[in-house]
């Protein structure tokens, strides 16, 4: 119907039909639910009430309950070293909750990177930067196997030393030191050099939490998708926007759920709609308008 | 890309049968594979180049040797949240201690050595090994005298702050046995008449706690605690204490030995090895004690 005009911002439609504050519903969501954990993890150094202890490697909830990352858990075991009974319960915790859940939700509802490469992405659009230098998506996967090849070989958890995520959140509470740089750093790549650079094509804990939710039940569709206008807002947004497609267009698949697990399940192509046509739903869910 | 292989053919037989298609394919996949393995190259080396432990640093109570406790600590901090004193550090990035990983500093905050243990407690992956149940078992270090020309028990002075701090000692209602430091007696040369009381640290006892080393009252302390490694020799096994042999089997392992009396020292118990011209006048102790020699002249 419409193309898209340069001038207008990412999801004016959607403001204008649905209002800002829905039209902002999953993003507000997410950043609650980011600085939530953050916060969860803040009260017991503030006020000694210790609801979830550690970071976000490892943790102990209310004292009884272990976390542990299953993709630290997994380097942990590429080093040869067999981990006490703790720390295997609290991977499988985590791995089945992402499995079922969709794994790359820690993306973006957990991982306290997510709010510096969005910003960064903000940064591109607010500023209309064009430069795009992105290596392959596929780099994440090799990287990924390859960090636990380098486990094996140096027998360290060899990413834990350099893992944004990792920095980030242990910086939070323990000490940044320069980890600041790095992820300042991260930030400019993001910004200047590549779009989506970090996030959506070298992270390999990203790129382990997708191979993760592979079957994952918790998922965005596009059931109303003969509404589309193609105003291409959500492409605009997508952290992911090669996951659309098939779903929204019906390239090479009927169903009109986004079944790619490389979708981080932000919900931000459901904000950004002026006309509705996403949803957040069930894996199985084939309602469709066409 | 079958499919695309009959009309690649016709085109240009000879030349490729590799159509656009698959060449971009392909060259993706190398260039993803490539970057990928470089950046994993990159993080590998880092890894390994920055898994030295400064000496300084010392890891809780029952952590693993270094080599396996990197290889099993997920630099969560679970010992660091649960450390009463709160001496325990995660190290931030750009600190020469591995990154994430727990330290702690004896000059600055030593261990206290909790009986408990509470820092091993929680750590889930056994990092920090769950079978010291005893902290007098711990050996996060040894101390050692380092400084000798500083110390001022060998400038002759008595002091004891690192044998009175040291924790690792028997304790009854009216006495104490200090057991990782003690206080050896030896003569002081210099004065000739005074004893000196040299801090002399037991490696069998020393659990590395630091506390000696935060004690020592110099502005940069005689008294550290080290690695074993850097801080112990090792022999070969085949030097045998015969005073320990005779011990053991109840007589010298070589037959008796000839001891042949010292001039000088004839009637005198052993240990006495105080030389003198004339036998030891009655005079009044208190007169001649601190006085100098050649005031007797």
């Amino acid at each position: 119907m419409s193309t898209r005009d340069p001038n207008k911002r990412l999801g004016q439609d959607a403001i204008a039909n649905k209002g800002w504050l829905v039209a902002n519903k999953w993003l507000l969501l997410r950043r609650v639910s980011q600085l939530g954990i953050l916060a969860l993890f803040m009260v017991g150094s503030w006020f000694g009430v210790w609801i979830i202890k550690g970071n976000l490697t490892s943790s102990l909830v209310l004292g009884v309950v272990p976390l542990t990352d299953p993709y630290a858990f997994l380097q942990m075991l590429a080093t040869g070293f067999l981990p006490a009974k703790t720390a295997i319960i609290g991977a499988l915790i985590v791995a089945l909750f992402y499995l079922l859940i969709g794994g790359r939700v820690f993306c973006s509802w957990v991982c306290p990177v997510n709010m510096i490469t969005d910003a960064a992405a903000w940064t591109r659009r607010r500023f209309n930067i064009k430069s795009n230098h992105a290596p392959s998506a596929n780099t994440r996967y090799w990287f990924m196997v390859g960090t636990f090849v380098a486990s094996a070989l140096t027998g360290t958890l060899a990413m834990e030393w350099v893992n944004p995520v990792s920095i980030a959140h242990r910086g939070l509470f323990f000490g940044m030191g320069a980890g600041l740089w790095f992820l300042a750093a991260l930030f400019i790549y993001d910004s200047f050099v590549a779009t989506r650079g970090w996030c959506g094509h070298l992270c390999p804990m990203g790129a382990f939490y997708s191979l993760l939710g592979k079957a994952a039940l918790l998922r965005v569709a596009a059931p109303r998708r003969d509404a589309c206008d193609d105003c291409m807002d959500c492409f605009g947004i997508c952290p992911e926007p090669q996951v659309i497609r098939p779903a929204l267009k019906k390239a090479g698949q009927d169903s009109p759920v986004i079944l790619d697990s490389r979708c981080t399940t932000c919900g931000r192509c459901i904000d950004v709609c002026g006309k509705q046509v996403f949803r957040l739903t069930h894996r199985f869910d084939q309602r469709s308008s066409s | 890309m079958n499919a695309e292989k009959p009309a690649e053919r016709t085109r240009s037989p000879e030349k490729t049968t590799v159509s656009p298609g698959r060449r971009k394919f392909l060259s993706g996949m190398a260039g993803a594979a490539g970057g990928g393995c470089l950046m994993a190259m990159g993080v590998g080396i880092y890894s390994r180049q920055a898994s030295a432990l400064p000496a300084l640093a010392l890891r809780p109570p029952g952590a693993l040797p270094e080599p396996e406790f990197l290889a099993a600590c997920t630099r969560c901090g679970l010992c660091v949240r649960d450390c009463p004193p709160g001496i325990l550090k995660l190290a931030a990035p750009g600190n020469l201690i591995p990154t994430g990983t727990p330290y702690f500093t004896a000059r600055t905050g030593p261990c206290v050595m909790c009986e408990n243990i509470p820092c091993i407690k929680n750590c889930p992956t056994g990092a920090l090994d769950p079978k010291l149940t005893d902290i007098n078992d711990a050996r996060m270090g040894l101390a050692v005298l380092i400084d000798q020309e500083t110390c001022i028990a060998f400038l002759g002075l008595r002091c004891e702050a690192c044998y009175n701090i040291c924790p690792v000692a028997i304790k009854t209602d009216n006495d104490i046995t200090h057991r990782a430091i003690s206080l050896e007696k030896r003569h002081n040369p210099r004065s000739d008449r005074h004893a000196m009381l040299l801090p002399t640290v037991h490696s069998e006892y020393c659990t590395g706690c630091g506390l000696c080393e935060k004690a020592c009252i110099l502005k940069e302390s005689a008294i550290r605690v080290l690695p074993p490694k850097l801080a112990q020799g090792k022999g070969d096994g085949h030097y045998l204490k015969g005073w320990e042999e005779r011990e053991k089997h109840g007589r010298s392992l070589i037959g008796d030995q000839l001891e042949l009396p010292v001039r000088g020292l004839e009637n005198k118990p052993l240990g006495d090895v105080r030389v003198y011209d004339e036998p030891p006048s009655n005079t009044d102790p208190a007169d001649t004690h601190g006085s100098d020699p050649e005031d007797k002249q």
